[in-house]
């Protein structure tokens, strides 16, 4: 069960979209899935023939749960299968553990060995399979794993958190890279295990902890319990620093106007895809503002994941990412917002969209709010919010003038970067949107 | 277009962006974008629903003038009545 988000304790799977025997390729849709905000399609991470699927629909699994197991493509038909996400799930008595060894095997083709990987990856892109690490072989047999079986795969400080826990680390899939645990992995299963603590997978099948009506009526209030315990989180562990900023929009609403005006109406842009635009940009000039902070220390993105935080009609709030924003032309933008908002309200977001966002954009402008401060994501460092744009006397060239203003904010994570550095991300921002035509 | 059929459009358009709301109900005279919750992008989809129904483009400059339902079958019917009214589309 892929974390879909900081706030994801469980998942309910709804149901496959694959069967064995599938091949399916990197990015197909495999399965649904309902966290407490929506109902998620979870994509495939690797190729390969699924093998076996080990949760029935209807089950309410915790994160890190094994959902599947999948074997890879053709080029070795005995190697490695991996698995979609989760736990060890001892379905195969008569396999070996085959793990680690295969570096070690000359030519003749080693038993199928399986290393877990993660579905989605709470915060960095899980290294898809074993292939190139040496790594952790969760196919047990009957008994449970041995500790070792652990080692290298999960932080120091999350195998202490897991012993002061009580959790079994063999159990989990961690989301760092190649399946790393992290102790907000432990804390996550911890918690997902409290309302019912025998959450030992069943040979084959996991159990489900809880009913889980998928859309049940109480479904607004497991939202709020969800964004009330990744909030308190973020207000207990992250030092936040503020900033704030007015920009001039005479520019950007001047040259948006112009294209508008020539765009049919299917093709117009709003400005909500411009400020996109020059956050994604701005943010190629501050990396320090765009990844996650994950067991003490920064990690940095290259990619550029804007989380968009969009109100749903029904209340409550989701943030699922738009994709390498900073690499993408302002029409395309548009194009993916308007899908994203769209999906996002209905309810179709995929599993990507939720689980590698690496910074989230806020817009309350359309409340009528002049400033928004944000609170962080975690594992994200920050948060940037625009306001309403609004008519304001404006001096410049020591002229005064009436201009269209927005409010610009930055929440950021001390721990990672200071107010100078985030001020001069505000300032990018600012200067990219003087420029409109390079957006 | 008639006004029946101006109101049917902008209903079924309205329906698809704000599902959960009680259109009958609405205040015909009371701000739409308020009254419903609408935000731009909601709004820029209201445009182009029109636009999908009855071909109409309605230029960005003429957005104000569809702040109300009363207001958008105005618009919509307004092609009816000759020049001076909204642009026909298409």
């Amino acid at each position: 069960m892929p974390s879909l988000g900081a706030d994801m304790e469980t998942g309910t799977l709804l149901e496959w979209r694959v069967a064995p025997g599938d091949v399916v390729h990197r990015g197909d849709i495999v399965a649904l899935v309902d966290t407490d905000k929506a109902e998620i399609e979870v994509e495939i991470f690797c190729d390969g023939v699924i093998e076996a699927l080990l949760v029935e629909p209807g089950r309410k699994v915790p994160v890190g749960t094994l959902l599947a197991r999948l074997r890879e493509p053709a080029a070795d038909p005995a190697q490695p299968a991996a698995l979609l996400a989760g736990s060890v799930t001892p379905t195969h008595p008569a396999e070996p553990i085959a793990a680690p060894v295969r570096s070690a095997l000359p030519a003749p083709a080693p038993p199928p060995l399986l290393a877990p990987i993660p579905l989605a990856p709470t915060s960095a892109p899980p290294t898809p399979l074993a292939s190139t690490s040496p790594a952790p072989t969760p196919l047990a047999p009957t008994s449970p794993p041995p500790p070792t079986r652990a080692r290298g795969r999960a932080s120091p400080l999350a195998r202490r958190v897991a012993a002061e826990l009580g959790v079994d680390l063999a159990t989990l899939i961690g989301s760092g890279e190649g399946g790393a645990i992290s102790r907000e992995d432990v804390e996550r299963a911890a918690a997902a295990r409290a309302p019912a603590p025998s959450v030992a997978p069943a040979p084959g099948i996991a159990p489900p902890i809880a009913p889980g009506p998928p859309g049940g009526p109480d479904r607004s209030a497991a939202m709020r319990r969800a964004i009330a315990a990744a909030m308190s989180r973020s207000k207990r562990e992250i030092p936040h620093y503020y900033l704030a900023t007015r920009v001039d929009l005479t520019a950007a609403l001047r040259w948006l106007g112009a294209e508008n005006a020539r765009r049919p109406v299917t093709e117009r842009l709003l400005p909500a895809a411009l400020l996109l635009r020059a956050v994604a940009l701005a943010l190629r000039e501050t990396p320090e503002l765009n990844g996650h902070w994950i067991d003490g220390a920064f990690r940095p993105s290259e990619a550029v994941h804007i989380g968009v935080a969009i109100a749903l009609r029904q209340g409550g709030l989701i943030a699922p990412a738009l994709h390498d924003a900073d690499r993408k032309p302002l029409p395309q933008l548009m194009t993916e917002l308007r899908d994203l908002v769209a999906r996002a309200r209905a309810g179709s977001l995929r599993s990507s969209e939720l689980s590698d966002t690496t910074i989230t954009l806020t817009n309350l402008g359309e409340l009528g709010v002049e400033m928004v401060f944000g609170v962080i994501h975690p594992p994200q460092v920050a948060i940037v919010g625009f306001g309403r744009v609004r008519e304001e006397p404006w001096a410049a060239d020591g002229v005064l003038g009436v201009r269209p203003v927005i409010g610009l904010t930055l929440a950021a994570d001390h721990r990672v970067s200071d107010g100078h550095r985030g001020g001069r991300f505000l300032t990018a921002i600012d200067r990219r949107l003087q420029s409109p035509e390079t957006l | 277009m008639t006004r029946d059929e101006a109101r049917r459009v902008i209903e079924r358009v309205l329906a698809r962006i704000a599902p959960e709301a009680d259109l009958g109900g609405l205040d015909p005279r009371a701000d739409l974008r308020e009254t419903l919750d609408l935000d731009s992008m909601d709004f820029l989809n209201f445009v182009v629903g029109v636009h999908a129904e009855t071909g109409l483009d309605v230029p960005e400059s003429d957005y104000p003038k569809l702040a109300t339902f009363e207001a958008c079958i105005a618009y919509l019917t307004a092609g009816e009545r000759g020049p001076g009214g909204a642009r026909q589309g298409v």
